[in-house]
């Protein structure tokens, strides 16, 4: 381990300025440590965005040595082998300044995608039982623990070359509600992700998959909208 | 068309493409082996109604199937979207099953 790391930063808004900072090695240092030594030591005026640091709010993703990652779980060795260390906002959101990026959009397309729990009227004032080994329970299970920050969206082509992709993430999101024994809002959602900015956009190239750091399937959550559109096509509803 | 008819459209040219490139590919390899003439072709396909049902569900299956997956190029890759793209690839779909069933007939009925 070299004493210090070489840390190019993007500042501004433009994608054009780059400030690079020499920061202290330490063992176990992670990305947003490197950030947080940045900001407190060398330059108070470097914007970036964390809150709980232990990978459960989502907030502290950026692109890392050109790929998208959660950087409070991320250690510094895994990134940037070579002692060397290029940080950028997320690709596919608007950049805010420096390391932060407006993640409206992002989350207008979770509403948009009908990724929002709407009761069904027949569901009575008990708890509804939902056995924890039901297929749909175990589909729901397998992409619940999204943690929204981002990643899987700024890694997919598609939304880059199609501003109205719904996303990795939307989409999700709206596969967990499908899954949803107690939801009362499936024709509406299967109607919002059935079309060419939701799931049939996707070519199941699965690079969500390959980035996403709670190792859910984007991939597999959107290949299973697109069975339950045609399913519901084939019934004649979609 | 709606996007969920498209998919499935594309589905289902996709898995005739499958097994019609496989028969295409094999009748390729095994017609060479005896050098290739134009005669000798004739002599398989025309007047072969097996043949004709063949290549009729090829022209069909590759005219469904490629413009569905142009307009997904096109729409990504030129960020041509809307009615005029998807006139665009109707036509082009007609262009090509015109010109393969043309094609499969003339070496029906050769
Ligand atoms: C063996 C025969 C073939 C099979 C099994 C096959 C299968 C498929 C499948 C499953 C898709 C959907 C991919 C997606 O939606 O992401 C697809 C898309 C596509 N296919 Fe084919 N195909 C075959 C032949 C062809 C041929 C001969 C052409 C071109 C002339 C072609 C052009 C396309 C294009 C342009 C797309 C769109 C790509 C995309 O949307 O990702 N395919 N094909
Ligand atoms: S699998 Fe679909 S959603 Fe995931 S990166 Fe590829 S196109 Fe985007
Ligand atoms: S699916 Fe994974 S990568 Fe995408 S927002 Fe959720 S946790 Fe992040
Ligand atoms: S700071 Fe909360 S996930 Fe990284």
């Amino acid at each position: 381990m070299s004493d210090t790391l070489s840390v190019s930063v993007h500042r501004g808004t433009s994608g054009a300025r780059f400030d690079r900072f020499e920061v202290p090695r330490l063992p176990a240092q992670t990305v947003l440590d490197v950030v947080t030594w940045i900001q407190r030591e060398a330059d108070p005026t470097l914007a970036y965005r964390f809150a709980c640091r232990v990978g459960m709010c989502g907030s502290c993703a950026m692109t890392v040595n050109g790929r998208p990652r959660w950087t409070c779980r991320t250690r510094v060795e895994t990134a940037a082998r070579d002692g060397r260390l290029t940080l950028e906002p997320l690709r596919n959101l608007p950049v805010v300044k420096d390391l932060v990026v407006d993640m409206a959009p992002f989350f207008a397309k979770w509403v948009k995608a009908e990724g929002v729990f709407t009761p069904r009227a027949d569901l009575g004032a008990d708890f509804a039982v939902v056995p924890p080994a039901s297929p749909a329970r175990a589909a729901a299970d397998a992409a619940v623990e999204c943690i929204g920050c981002g990643v899987c969206y700024s890694a997919c082509d598609v939304v880059a070359w199609q501003p109205g992709y719904l996303g990795p993430a939307a989409l999700n999101r709206s596969w967990t509600l499908v899954n949803d024994v107690r939801d009362g809002g499936q024709v509406a959602r299967l109607a919002a992700v059935a079309s060419d900015a939701g799931c049939h956009a996707c070519h199941s190239h699965g690079s969500c998959t390959q980035h996403c750091p709670k190792a859910l399937s984007p991939t597999a959550s959107i290949a299973g909208l697109k069975r339950a559109v045609l399913r519901a096509a084939l019934r004649g509803e979609a | 068309m709606s996007a969920a008819r498209l998919f499935l459209l594309q589905r289902a040219s996709a898995a005739v493409l499958a097994v019609a490139v496989l028969v295409h590919l094999a009748t390729i390899l095994l017609a060479v082996r005896g050098g290739l003439t134009a005669g000798e072709i004739l002599g398989r396909t025309a007047g072969n109604l097996a043949w004709l049902a063949f290549y009729l569900l090829f022209v069909v299956a590759a005219a469904i199937h490629a413009p569905i997956g142009l307009r997904a190029i096109l729409r990504e890759w030129a960020g041509w979207r809307g009615r005029s793209c998807d006139v665009a690839m109707a036509l082009f779909a007609a262009l090509l099953l015109l010109l393969g069933l043309r094609a499969a007939w003339a070496v029906y009925a050769a």
